[in-house]
């Protein structure tokens, strides 16, 4: 009980946070079936993976890693800006958001 | 008072993301998105990155959540219908995100000489981030804005009518 109140937090607790947020985003990938829904899932693996990135970066001190989640949001923006203006897109082709009518490139 | 901090934030961030997935409607998602992706930034500051947890609330809670929510609002999106998806999924997908989520935990677990994270241990300042981002990584740092207005400039092009598209519409 004692370490459970002491100050300190394991990493090893920040990374399973991360790997448990990052198969919260895959199974709403797999399951999800709004298109939106689908990219918000997208949106919280990435999430999930730059906690991993921030808690290595606090374990080794080092400012690169940081960093890199700082490139990670970036493109991150630029992927949501381009992926909802193909959602609208697609909305105006086929009038529907569900994953399982929008079937054009199916065999 | 880190343990405490750690669990409120995280059992958020947790909670938030299951109830994305148990939500039927697209804007219930988006909010209890907003809510993980602020609790994200309070654990960053836990970890002492105060550039990233200002920038998650900003870039990702403000701005790309803004986006989702008003694309969610615009294209009027109803609720949706629970079907379990493909076979695929359920009978592969499921067990193999099973599967990881182990794999990557028994990892984590027998991990050695993982540290421990405090709450009075030295933050990394804006000044240390922006001293590398200015100096060593400029070229990427600029190749990432030029990235960002192709993509704006991309949205624009696929999200506005063209002219061929509205007269088709319009003859209807």
């Amino acid at each position: 009980m004692s370490s459970f109140l002491s100050q300190q937090v394991p990493l090893s607790w920040y990374l399973l946070l991360s790997a448990a947020l990052f198969s919260l985003g895959v199974v709403g990938f797999l399951f999800k079936r709004n298109l939106i829904t689908v990219f918000m899932s997208i949106e919280l693996m990435l999430n999930g993976v730059n906690l991993s990135f921030v808690t290595f970066a606090h374990q080794w001190h080092a400012v690169k890693g940081q960093i890199f989640v700082f490139f990670v949001m970036m493109v991150a923006a630029a992927e949501a800006a381009v992926g909802l203006a193909i959602i609208i897109a697609v909305f105006r082709a086929r009038a529907t958001l569900a994953v399982d009518r929008i079937d054009l490139m199916k065999l | 008072m880190h343990v405490i901090l750690f669990a409120v934030f995280a059992g958020f961030c947790l909670a938030g993301a299951i109830n994305l997935l148990l939500q039927s409607h697209p804007i219930n998602s988006a909010l209890s998105l907003i809510v993980v992706m602020t609790s994200l930034a309070v654990l960053y500051l836990m970890l002492g990155a105060e550039f990233l947890a200002i920038a998650q609330v900003i870039v990702y809670a403000g701005a790309i959540m803004v986006l989702f929510t008003f694309v969610v609002m615009l294209l009027n999106a109803g609720r949706e219908d629970r079907t379990l998806g493909s076979r695929a999924a359920l009978r592969i997908g499921f067990p193999a995100v099973v599967a990881f989520l182990a794999v990557i935990a028994t990892m984590i677990l027998h991990a050695q000489g993982l540290g421990q994270a405090s709450l009075n241990e030295a933050i990394t300042t804006t000044e240390e981030l922006s001293a590398v981002l200015f100096t060593k990584l400029l070229l990427p740092f600029e190749v990432t804005s030029v990235l960002i207005l192709i993509a704006i400039l991309g949205a624009v092009a696929l999200a506005s009518r063209s002219e061929g598209q509205e007269e088709r519409t319009g003859g209807k």
